[in-house]
């Protein structure tokens, strides 16, 4: 048996940039290579895509991602998992065959399918969030609940090269690979905790790497343009240590890793997953080389009995319109121009938001005293519509300010997009029915 | 002595649905203390009146030197409908470092 597993992580989010990944697959010396490229609004737009071309729905980046990775992982033997399936793995698995065939590598692709249940829903469930019925906030388009190890298993027993699920959990990408190679158990809460904080640690890429981190000064980040993404090697008994590539930008310590063990954890007692209930509140981090750590600690009990699942629905249109003032009394030009827009779209909409971009778009206001008045700012006006036509009036109004407004606007944006909403509720396991489709080029 | 929380520690903002969470982590171990007497969940809550309307949880992980918040109602009714230019509510990290505490 294998003593450790090395896994890197080559995207953090869909849009990621794609040269990470690179440098980790030809130097990283990876058993496996995870890409998380699937956020809960990503799995929605993706739905419409399906919707719109049974063809498409898996990820808008997958082509251009794979080229360049293909002939690197087929010569370093490095196994790529990745949400990239997105709402159509099946097609996304057909996508990345044609590419090998055009590369003339030979690759096997193990497509995961069954996270889609919006036939699975009863209507008159609750949301999480705010306990309405489901049936009740709009038109749903798409509903996909997060899968976890137990679903991926079987698509790494397939040996492919490349297993391309749609929506899984996120530390899950990891988790899977290393319960595979070391045969843990599914109730091996112990372990299954640590490689979850593992996959925890690394599912964000450069977020642990010091990718959203440098505050210069204060904490300075070096080589930021050429950023490394992290990896993780992983022991049979689930205790890790994590590095970057020699030569790459960007820091791993005590520092980048507990900003990130602690991101988006609404309890770090009970971090759920589908696989486990992972306590993070033990967890230590120690630097053990330059941009190395090494992280124990993770407890684990029972995972939850019911999945979560991400709800799409259609939220209307979003109309938003920016305009820019400068100079003496840039502040007072600015917020004129916003009284005047919302006059003239009095009573049409629910909440019309005025910002001053430079002063209280952020935050409503200064959070501490004393702050200088900007030298310009920007105004920004933005309201929500089930009507397209209606939305795009706000951005018209401050368009008109041009000629219609306070003295010296400049630069005006306007913007009109349809808004998709993600709600959560939770399905029973027994509801979903996953299957693992195995393709060749 | 009053010092802003940018002196003494490093922040990240995270959302699910319309809830922030703040980890806020002290540079200096010997900060940890401090951080935990006056950032208080009632501190944080008066910090952020108006942009967090719900409940504020505190967490403490003194193996970190950490504690974390978890605000409720506190992005304009969820990410993916919010009409913020910051809809995740990511720079409510720096929001918690302008607070200012009483140190010795």
């Amino acid at each position: 048996m294998r003593t450790t597993v090395r896994i890197g992580c080559g995207a953090g989010f869909q849009g990621d940039r794609l040269e990470p990944a690179l440098v980790l697959a030809e130097r990283g010396k990876l058993d496996y290579l995870m890409l998380e490229c699937l956020g809960e609004r990503t799995v929605a737009l993706a739905q419409l895509r399906r919707l719109h071309d049974p063809k498409h729905g898996y990820d808008a980046l997958l082509e251009r991602r794979m080229s360049g990775l293909l002939p690197l992982i087929a010569q370093n033997h490095v196994r790529v998992v990745t949400n990239m399936g997105a709402a159509n793995p099946i097609a996304g698995a057909e996508a990345i065959v044609a590419l090998a065939k055009k590369l003339g590598l030979k690759l096997r692709v193990a497509a995961l399918t069954g996270d889609d249940v919006l036939d699975a829903l009863d209507p008159s469930q609750k949301v999480l969030e705010t306990g309405e019925s489901l049936s009740s906030i709009g038109p749903l388009f798409s509903a996909n609940a997060y899968l976890g190890v137990e679903e991926m298993l079987p698509a790494l027993e397939s040996s492919a090269d490349i297993v391309l699920t749609g929506r899984v959990a996120d530390p899950s990408l990891a988790l899977a690979p290393l319960a595979h190679t070391f045969d843990w158990k599914l109730d091996d809460t112990e372990r299954l905790a640590r490689g979850t904080v593992v996959g925890h640690l690394l599912e964000c890429a450069g977020q642990l790497t010091g990718g959203y981190f440098a505050d210069p000064g204060k904490k300075d980040v070096a080589g930021m343009a050429n950023l490394g993404f992290p990896f993780a090697d992983v022991d049979a008994d689930g205790n890790a240590q994590l590095s970057k590539v020699a030569g790459t930008g960007g820091r791993i310590d005590r520092m980048t890793a507990t900003e990130q063990l602690l991101y988006e954890v609404t309890d770090p007692r009970a971090y759920l997953t589908p696989d486990v209930t992972a306590d993070f509140s033990g967890v230590e981090i120690r630097q053990t080389a330059p941009d190395t750590i090494a992280v124990t600690g993770a407890r684990g009990r029972t995972r939850p009995d019911t999945l979560k699942v991400s709800v799409g629905y259609q939220a209307g249109y979003i109309g938003e319109g920016e305009i820019s003032y400068g100079g003496e009394n840039c502040v007072a030009r600015a917020l004129l121009a916003g009284e005047i827009v919302a006059e003239r779209l009095r009573g049409q909409f629910q909440e019309l938001r005025v910002d001053i971009v430079g002063l209280s778009a952020l935050h409503s206001r200064p959070m501490s005293d004393g702050a200088p008045e900007p030298y310009e700012v920007r105004l920004r006006v933005a309201g929500r519509s089930a009507d397209r036509a209606l939305a795009a009036r706000i951005g018209e109004e401050v368009e008109a300010l041009w000629t219609n407004g306070p003295a010296g606007g400049g630069g005006a944006r306007k913007d009109t997009r349809e808004q998709i909403g993600i709600v959560s509720c939770l399905l029973s396991r027994e509801k979903v029915r996953p299957q693992v489709t195995v393709l060749e080029s | 002595m009053r010092k802003k929380l940018y002196e003494l520690a490093h922040a990240r903002a995270g959302d699910k649905g319309n809830t922030t969470i703040l980890s806020l982590i002290a540079y200096r171990p010997e900060d940890f203390a401090a951080l935990r007497r006056h950032v208080t969940p009632e501190a944080v809550k008066q910090h952020f009146a108006g942009i967090i309307k719900g409940s504020v949880t505190r967490y403490e992980l003194p193996g970190l030197g950490a504690l974390q918040f978890v605000g409720e109602s506190a992005l304009g009714g969820g990410v993916t409908t919010s009409l913020a230019i910051d809809a995740h509510g990511k720079s409510l990290s720096s929001a918690l470092l302008e607070m200012q505490i009483e140190v010795d």
